[in-house]
């Protein structure tokens, strides 16, 4: 799963579920029965799980790019060694 | 991270933290109901009453109730206890309860009746002043809901004199 992919499942698990417990209240209330709520509810909650816990391949429509590795060895990466070392020697 | 187990968990942590505030906003409309139940009791018979052998005074009575409970019942009741109570005052306390008759209701359909019954259990004072005693009969009752807080209430009916003599 994709960074992209993270937020849209993360947001779509807390959307999904607040949805389904309106409904649920909603019914429960308005047929005054306490077990449809949560019968609705838990059902939510299964249609849930199965939407954002499995890793589908919508999750991946945006896959990182990394550089080839003989690319980035061409651009090395800035040295930071010279101030480290003499930190390094202080606390010795 | 985000792995297959952290989604779920993370799931199932959301889903029931807003069950519990499902539960919470169930209970907080119990508040929105406004019932108004109704019961009548009338003392038929009084069997017997007499002095025990430790001196208390104990009284048997045929007793008819009848109530109309069924709204008290909200989608979120699982049962309500009720229970009849003779209430007088003493010189010893300035009140005495004693449960003459309880019941469960387990549903809004059994939450009308009336039933004819004698005491289920005992009428006995702390002592012998029951004779030409004035009494309330009141029945009590306690709502049970699947989730929240429950709630009491009693309707005091007046009015009830014991005999002068023991019989």
């Amino acid at each position: 799963m994709d960074w992209q992919g993270q937020k849209l499942a993360e947001q779509l698990m807390q959307i999904l579920l607040v949805g389904f417990a309106v409904v649920a209240f909603a019914a429960g209330y308005a047929l005054g029965s306490f077990q449809m709520m949560l019968l609705i509810y838990a059902s939510g909650v299964v249609i849930t799980t199965l939407i954002t816990v499995p890793n589908w391949p919508f999750y991946n429509r945006h896959t990182l790019k990394w550089l080839d590795p003989r690319e980035a060895e061409k651009h090395p990466k800035p040295q930071i060694a010279s101030s480290s070392s003499k930190k390094k020697s202080n606390k010795k | 991270m985000h792995s297959f187990v952290y989604r779920a968990n993370a799931v199932l942590t959301f889903a029931v933290t807003v069950l519990a505030l499902m539960c919470a906003i169930a209970s907080f409309s119990d508040n929105l109901n406004s019932p108004s139940p109704s019961a009548d009791v009338q003392v038929l018979n009084i069997n017997w009453f007499q002095k025990s052998t430790q001196g208390n005074d104990e009284v048997s009575m045929t007793l008819n109730i009848s109530a109309n409970l069924q709204s008290l019942f909200t989608w979120n009741t699982k049962q309500v206890f009720v229970f009849l109570a003779a209430e007088y005052e003493t010189p010893q306390n300035s009140l005495n309860q004693v449960s003459l008759w309880d019941g469960i209701i387990p549903s809004k359909e059994h939450a009308k009746f009336g039933i004819h019954t004698t005491n289920k259990y005992r009428f006995t004072d702390q002592g012998s002043n029951l004779r030409g005693k004035q009494y309330n009969l009141t029945l009590h009752w306690h709502v049970m809901p699947k989730t929240g807080k429950m709630f009491a209430d009693k309707i005091v009916m007046t009015g009830f004199r014991l005999p002068e003599e023991y019989r």
